[in-house]
């Protein structure tokens, strides 16, 4: 397990009294319900919860990527409720990188140019976005994939592309959407263990929503959802006897 | 961004090569049906050209150049009376029955030229002397003749050769060259008294006056003192051509035929373009959704869709008209069947596969536009 570290008390991500309801009349379901949610900077931040209990949801709005019906939404100091769709679009492209569960790779673009995409997005050359590229699959361990395509690696291997892409334009805040949850037990931990090694960094936000147990040791503080709403907030001793405790 | 674009449509193999399939397809049928029926077109107003006269006076209810309705010799005296022709001459025109050596008959168009001036003579001579035309029983044949009347014998019929026409000897003075008739008949040019032998006898027998204006004179306006003065119908050649092409399209079936073709050749086209081209979309949302996800504005990833249908657009027309063109090349020797291939066809198909890819990119941008980026989220 590594050593939690003390998160910074300046806020990365803060969600005031969202809601968002899906459908109309009958069908109509709030997802999230008046919830509160803060993350800071430089901390390793899990949201957890049952099925269905808004964590994907919660993190979709503070994403960008969902518009919320309630409440207030501030990323790195941004209220998002300020910003055109057009601007949260460019804000996510400049800020955030996203991990997802079935990695989201394009499969007719080799490993290098799936991961300078995040580059090439934000007005980056060819040439400088596929260096960098290549670096960053140097360091996830991918050194000999660059012309490979993602059909031809493993599911681990895969998801070492994909945090890769997710890095590459040193976003402030990291999105991990279940980043183990496709993968056997270890190279989820391998995969966590790179996430833990190349993702942290000084003023870096990761959030990852899991419902994997194994890796609630990685976290330094862990939120637990419950029915739409921010239940325990789990940091120091609470944190170390939740992680311990069988799940 | 854009050659990831590009890398992305060309990678998934199949698709990508059933939209060029799709655009090629469209722009050979579009671009070969066109190009044949320009040919087509281009029979209907031929005998206008084989002939070269300014002034074509006929009868005063003809309505296209291939139509015969007959004159009275004393009609020609009316024409030459006309202030500003310069010269005018009979001429007879009819489909008359050719026997050949091994007892075939041979639908043939008879030209029958004026004998003292020859006028009409046909464009290219490539055997024998017109002039002898001026022989008794002596004919012009063109190629088409050549290959036509050559039955029964062991060689192709030639210059000193004879045939029949109703029933009478005809013997071959020379070959020329001509474009083909609209009816497909070969050209057999005569003497203007000749050929009355050798037409079945009617009351009236010339078919057309042909008349050069003065020096100094427009045809337009002679035609037109023709016209007015002796009640009969005078034409320019341009005119002609013009009256002839709007009657084929008017009177006829051909037009419809091959518009009908052209428009299938479209729908075809967008058909198969715009259900291969979203189906792609469909099934690359994820990754469009990741995109946006990681930043991709909707109209970054439109002009993305809009490179790739273009792309697929701008080869697929090559290739298709490049077959169109290869097509021409090998039916440029035997002129069967007519074809001509004007640039603004190319440019009309052009402008039909751009619609084609802009009608199928459309269908993809609008799926796009509406795709949210939490997409990626859902398991």
């Amino acid at each position: 397990m590594t050593t939690p570290r003390n998160p910074s008390a300046t806020t990365a991500v803060r969600l005031t009294r969202v809601s968002k309801a899906f459908g109309l009349g009958d069908s109509r379901t709030l997802a999230l319900k008046s919830t509160d949610f803060h993350a800071g900077e430089g901390e390793m931040h899990l949201v957890v919860g049952p099925s269905g209990c808004g964590k994907t949801t919660m993190l979709s709005v503070m994403a960008g990527t969902l518009n919320w019906d309630e409440g207030e939404v501030e990323v790195l100091g941004q209220r998002l409720n300020e910003l055109s769709p057009r601007a949260i679009t460019a804000f996510r492209g400049r800020h955030i990188g996203f991990i997802f569960q079935q990695f989201n790779l394009i499969p007719t673009l080799n490993c290098v140019e799936n991961v300078s995409v995040p580059l090439l997005l934000n007005g980056a050359s060819r040439a400088v976005a596929e260096k960098a590229a290549a670096a960053l699959l140097a360091e996830v361990g991918l050194p000999d994939k660059l012309t490979k395509h993602p059909g031809q690696l493993s599911g681990g291997q895969q998801q070492r592309v994909a945090i890769a892409r997710a890095l590459v334009h040193a976003p402030r805040l990291l999105i991990c959407d279940e980043p183990t949850s496709a993968l056997d037990a270890t190279t989820g931990r391998q995969i966590m263990e790179l996430l833990a090694h190349v993702a942290r960094a000084p003023g870096r936000c990761v959030i990852i929503v899991t419902h994997d147990s194994r890796i609630y040791r990685y976290a330094d503080r862990i939120t637990e959802m419950e029915d739409g709403r921010v239940g325990r907030i789990l940091v120091g001793e609470d944190l170390r006897h939740f992680v311990n405790q069988p799940h | 961004m854009l050659h990831l674009a590009l890398k992305m449509l060309m990678g998934d193999r199949a698709k990508y090569l059933m939209l060029v399939g799709g655009v090629t397809f469209a722009s050979l049928l579009m671009t070969q049906q066109t190009g044949v029926f320009q040919g087509l077109l281009a029979w209907t107003t031929s005998h206008l050209r084989n002939m070269r006269a300014s002034i074509w006076v006929v009868e005063a209810h003809v309505d296209y150049a291939n139509e015969t309705k007959a004159l009275r010799d004393t009609d020609v005296n009316r024409v030459r009376s006309v202030a500003g022709v310069d010269f005018a001459v009979p001429m007879y025109q009819g489909i008359l029955r050719a026997k050949t050596a091994d007892g075939a008959d041979k639908m043939v168009m008879m030209i029958g030229l004026h004998g003292a001036t020859l006028f009409g003579r046909p464009p290219v001579m490539l055997r024998g002397l017109l002039e002898d035309l001026r022989l008794p029983n002596t004919v012009v044949i063109d190629e088409l003749g050549v290959a036509r009347l050559s039955g029964g014998r062991a060689r192709p019929i030639g210059l000193g050769d004879t045939f029949e026409i109703n029933d009478r000897e005809a013997r071959i003075v020379g070959i020329c060259r001509t474009e083909r008739h609209f009816f497909g008949y070969p050209y057999v040019f005569s003497s203007y008294d000749q050929a009355l032998q050798y037409a079945p006898r009617q009351r009236k027998m010339l078919s057309v006056i042909l008349a050069e204006p003065k020096p100094g004179l427009t045809p337009k306006e002679v035609a037109l003192r023709i016209e007015q003065e002796t009640g009969m119908k005078a034409y320019t050649t341009a005119e002609f051509a013009a009256v002839t092409v709007d009657y084929i399209w008017k009177n006829t079936g051909i037009p419809a035929s091959f518009m009908t073709t052209i428009i299938l050749g479209f729908i075809v086209g967008i058909a198969i373009c715009g259900q291969t081209f979203y189906s792609f979309v469909l099934e690359n949302l994820r990754h469009f959704g990741a995109l946006k996800a990681m930043g991709a504005s909707t109209s970054r990833l439109a002009m993305m869709l809009l490179l790739q249908a273009l792309t697929v657009g701008v080869i697929g027309y090559g290739m298709g008209v490049g077959l169109a063109a290869a097509f021409g090349f090998m039916v440029l020797e035997s002129g069967m069947p007519p074809f001509v291939l004007q640039p603004a066809t190319l440019w009309k198909t052009a402008g039909a596969v751009l619609l084609i890819c802009v009608l199928a990119a459309l269908l993809g941008i609008r799926k796009i536009a509406r795709l949210e980026a939490a997409i990626v989220f859902r398991g």
